[in-house]
């Protein structure tokens, strides 16, 4: 891909387009105006931004389907019908320039092309999509006829069990190792049998979209390399700004990092707790002081939670220190805890990076027996859920407007309304992430107290 | 708290400490005769090798010096990261150190005990896990919320059969549906089993393809902060739910937990049982039938099974044929008796599993396996201890660590269990592949060549 000043450029033929969806396998052999450049970007980050809000929310993939339909639509037309397919490859190579770049960066790309790729391809009519799987040269085999009668029944009945129709005779069945539909697997979607999955054609999306995934992570990897070695360098005065601006004005705040330790002491700490922790935190924070243990699960959400929000590594053992050695002794925890604890301040081992949880992972995950990780919003029952909110102080009439998010499945909209009714001011940018919860209240009370001393 | 758990026994260190007074059949010195004369040390070396300890020019010698072990101490202190070249190597470090516990971890890129010496290098040699058994552990006391006959770490032979169950609905799966052939499983010592997948396609799955099978295998969805635990929703059930539902789960609660748990005597545990059922009329006329006590006494049949067959015939028949109604049959035998596994250990190659053969150092009793045909017939309260083992060495004489499978020793018997039904096969079908592998190797080069 070429970037140009002048209105020139190339087209495609539209002969060159099988699909509407193009397999992104090599960087198109055009020329870009450098304001298209920006803003076919801008567009198709508004899109992927759409997705990774509406990810975070718990919509439901009909859901999804609908706004990934709307999104694209209201974002990426281009006067020029002929033009929609280049503004479609333009703006999806740029962004690999601009999200190349960190193994963050790559991860939330990789995921939300991934998505838009899943539900662009639903969207296609059944020939689009066929056609699309011969571009994309599927290597599987479909079943044959007297394989489907002797399996019939099992189809038959996973298709029910999925709220599917059930096959007929002529429906397209791929037989695939089972590892190669992990999600279909882990939902039991499919009919497995003997170490392969049959995969029915409207479920082939789950099959192409690793691949899709995997093709690009290895893209990712190469154009960073090539960032950094070349292209960073030789566009410094025209491109890299551009990049460099694109992403950080789209990807919100980085919690990582803490912006400076020793944002809260470990005196404070149950103050804090009590005024400034979203619930998810506060009720693995109060079940420690209880308990005295925390499952894995649980050390991991509220560890790195306040690791966030400043606890450095010294106050954190401390911290974990006197809380387990309640239960099981001091040394067994400096043995078996403490190594963990320094590993996610990064002090030991060096292999991750352990940043804390956003809500759409915590809301994601699915806690087991005895764990209290998760999202309350999401995973307590509403007798739970109302207790523990009663108990923070959240009044009857903000309840029922809890609750009613919670009943939608809006349960980060669930959680502003309760920052909202504990602060008794709003919070128009919304809860994405639990330390975006703990510094906005933090923010709010801070002043109140600096002014009353 | 990081992945990289410090421990198998995520919670169980709680249980698993060590007392200051053991235990009768538990004893550090007994311990060291058992690793003197009757671990098997061979057989776990031949397991770990994957028939890479043969002559064969396919073989890769340094696939068992890549493996983690992990020992816990007498005190107390835990070691990860050891690794051995040898088998001989292997004896000797264990009668050494003759430790409470030994863990097995992954097969990584290098061997484990030289990690830091690689990460010195040139930076290519990174500290990986490569390989992994996909692995199972499921805890009884997981099922504390649906036994009264025990709780936490206890057993006996009422509740058992909530592991025999997991036993037949897991394994039968791995077979049919994921066409695993190499299964071992495990008495855990104490309170549960635990199951190891071996097959060299089942070693090299991702994570995520382990998370997908463990995720396959779960129904249970209560936490400590919700009422249901299991929900069965769509017009169907899974082939798989289904098939686990009428050849294991069903004749078990029906023939077994119903009576040995009293799941229905009393009104406080079949109160529990209504709450599951989301109508009210069903629910207070089963209530009425059960509480009045003239009814349900004079007859001769066990309780428990009076208001089962009553239950059932009321959500099962006629105008309750309402789908949510009739699923609700089938959410309670799932509840009572669908395994619970501990998905954090399935789902990553990092964790660590106790080793089969140790000894529990609380009950003495040894880690011994489980022919999954046969589970029905295993009995925890029956697995040698120790000091029975010991015994019988004692009465044996020498011939027994000579030749420890032909002797008559329990201990004897379960290295026979274990090589007939797992290990045995499992080195046939290693080598099997070691060879075709290599030939297809070989054929490539050749190919290459005529170029
Ligand atoms: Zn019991």
């Amino acid at each position: 891909m070429e970037v140009v000043r002048s209105q020139s450029h190339r087209k495609f033929s539209p002969n060159d387009v099988v699909t509407t969806i193009p397999l992104y396998r090599s960087a198109p052999p055009l020329q870009v105006r450098l304001e298209d450049f920006e803003l076919f970007a801008m567009d198709r980050l508004r899109v992927l931004k759409g997705i990774s809000d509406a990810l975070s929310r718990g919509k439901k993939p009909e859901e999804m389907q609908k706004l990934v339909k709307d999104l694209w639509k209201s974002n990426m037309r281009h006067q020029q019908a002929s033009e929609v397919v280049n503004k479609d490859i333009i703006s999806h190579f740029v962004l690999r320039l601009v999200y190349c770049r960190t193994e963050d960066l790559r991860k939330w790309f990789l995921s939300m092309e991934t998505a838009l790729f899943r539900y662009r391809f639903r969207l296609e009519s059944a020939e689009a999509q066929r056609a699309f799987l011969v571009e994309f040269g599927l290597p599987y085999r479909t079943i044959s006829n007297a394989e489907f009668e002797t399996m019939k029944d099992k189809l038959g009945q996973v298709a029910r069990s999925i709220g599917q129709p059930l096959p007929t005779a002529d429906a397209i069945f791929y037989q695939v190792p089972f590892q190669e539909v992990p999600e279909l697997v882990a939902g039991r979607k499919v009919f497995i049998n003997q170490g392969f999955a049959y995969v029915a054609m409207n479920q082939v999306v789950s099959l192409l979209a690793p691949q899709f995934r995997s093709h690009l992570s290895k893209a990712l990897i190469l154009t960073n390399r090539k960032w950094t070695s070349t292209t960073r360098e030789q566009e410094k005065d025209r491109l890299t700004p551009i990049v460099e601006a694109l992403c950080s004005s789209y990807l919100g705040p980085d919690y990582s990092q803490p912006r400076e330790y020793a944002e809260i002491s470990l005196k404070d700490i149950d103050q804090v707790a009590r005024r400034s922790f979203p619930l998810c935190m506060r009720h693995l924070y109060e079940k420690l002081r209880e308990d005295h243990h925390l499952k894995h699960g649980g050390r991991m959400q509220l560890g790195l939670f306040l690791k966030g929000v400043g606890l450095n590594l010294d106050d954190a053992l401390a911290f974990w220190r006197a809380e387990f050695s309640h239960k099981i002794g001091l040394e067994r925890f400096e043995k078996e805890y403490a190594y963990n604890i320094r590993h996610s301040y990064g002090k030991e081992g060096k292999r991750a990076d352990y940043t804390p949880f956003s809500c759409h992972k915590i809301i994601t995950t699915t806690p087991g027996v005895g764990d209290h990780h998760g999202c309350p919003y999401r995973h307590f029952s509403e007798e739970n859920l109302r207790a523990a909110l009663s108990r923070m102080g959240v009044n009857s009439r903000a309840m029922e407007d809890v609750m009613d998010k919670v009943r939608n499945r809006h349960y980060q909209l669930a959680c502003t309304l309760t920052f909202e009714a504990l602060h008794g001011l709003p919070c128009d940018a919304g809860i994405n992430h639990p330390n975006q919860y703990f510094s906005d209240s933090q923010k709010i009370l801070q002043p109140k107290k600096d002014s009353s001393a | 708290m990081a992945g990289e758990e410090a421990q198998n026994g995520r919670d169980d260190m709680q249980i698993d400490r060590p007392e200051p007074h053991l235990p009768d059949e538990f004893n550090p010195n007994y311990l060291k005769v058992y690793y003197g004369k009757l671990f098997p040390y061979g057989d776990m070396f031949r397991w770990m090798s994957y028939g890479n300890d043969g002559k064969h020019p396919g073989c890769d010698s340094s696939y068992f010096s890549r493996r983690e072990f992990a020992y816990t101490t007498g005190e107390d202190t835990f070691w990860r990261y050891q690794s051995f070249d040898s088998e001989a190597q292997f004896e000797k470090s264990i009668k050494q150190n003759c430790p409470f516990k030994i863990d097995i971890g992954p097969v990584y890129t290098v061997e484990p005990a030289k990690r830091n010496a690689y990460a010195q290098g040139d930076g290519n040699n990174v500290f990986t896990p490569v390989e992994r058994e996909l692995i199972f552990d499921i805890d009884i006391s997981d099922y504390d919320d649906v036994r009264y006959c025990c709780s936490g770490a206890d057993v006996c032979l009422a509740c058992w059969p909530l592991m025999t169950i997991a036993i037949k609905v897991i394994d039968c799966s791995l077979r049919d549906d994921f066409g695993f052939k190499h299964i071992l499983w495990a008495y855990s010592g104490r309170r549960g089993v635990h199951c190891w997948v071996c097959d060299s396609s089942a070693r090299r799955l991702t994570n995520e393809q382990r998370a997908a099978i463990a995720d396959y295998f779960h129904v249970y969805t209560g936490n400590e902060n919700s009422q249901k635990k299991v929900s069965l929703t769509g017009f169907a059930l899974h082939p798989f739910l289904v098939r686990s539902y009428n050849e294991v789960l069903k004749n078990f609660f029906e023939t077994k937990l119903l009576i040995s748990q009293n799941i229905l005597s009393c009104e406080e545990r079949y109160e529990k049982i209504l709450d599951m059922i989301p109508d009210s009329s069903v629910t207070s006329e089963l209530r009425g039938k059960w509480q009045d006590k003239r009814r349900s006494s004079n007859t001769k049949e066990d309780i428990n099974i009076v208001r089962w067959e009553q239950l059932k015939q009321l959500l099962q028949s006629g105008r309750q044929r309402a789908q949510g109604l009739r699923r609700c049959v089938e959410e309670i035998v799932f509840s009572f008796t669908y395994p619970r596994l501990d998905m954090a250990v399935s789902k990553s190659m990092n964790h660590l599993l106790k080793a089969p053969f140790c000894v529990h150092p609380k009950t003495g009793r040894i880690c011994v396996p489980i022919d999954p045909k046969r589970c029905e017939e295993f009995d925890p309260t029956a697995v040698p201890t120790l000091s029975q083992v010991l015994d019988e060495l004692n009465q044996e004489g020498s011939r027994a660590d000579a030749n420890l499978e032909l002797s008559r020793t329990s201990l004897g018997n379960a290295i026979r269990v274990f090589r007939s039904s797992f290990l045995e096969p499992l080195l046939k079908a290693c080598k099997e592949e070691i060879e075709s592998s290599f030939s297809a190797k070989l054929q490539n080069s050749r190919d290459s060549l005529n170029w």
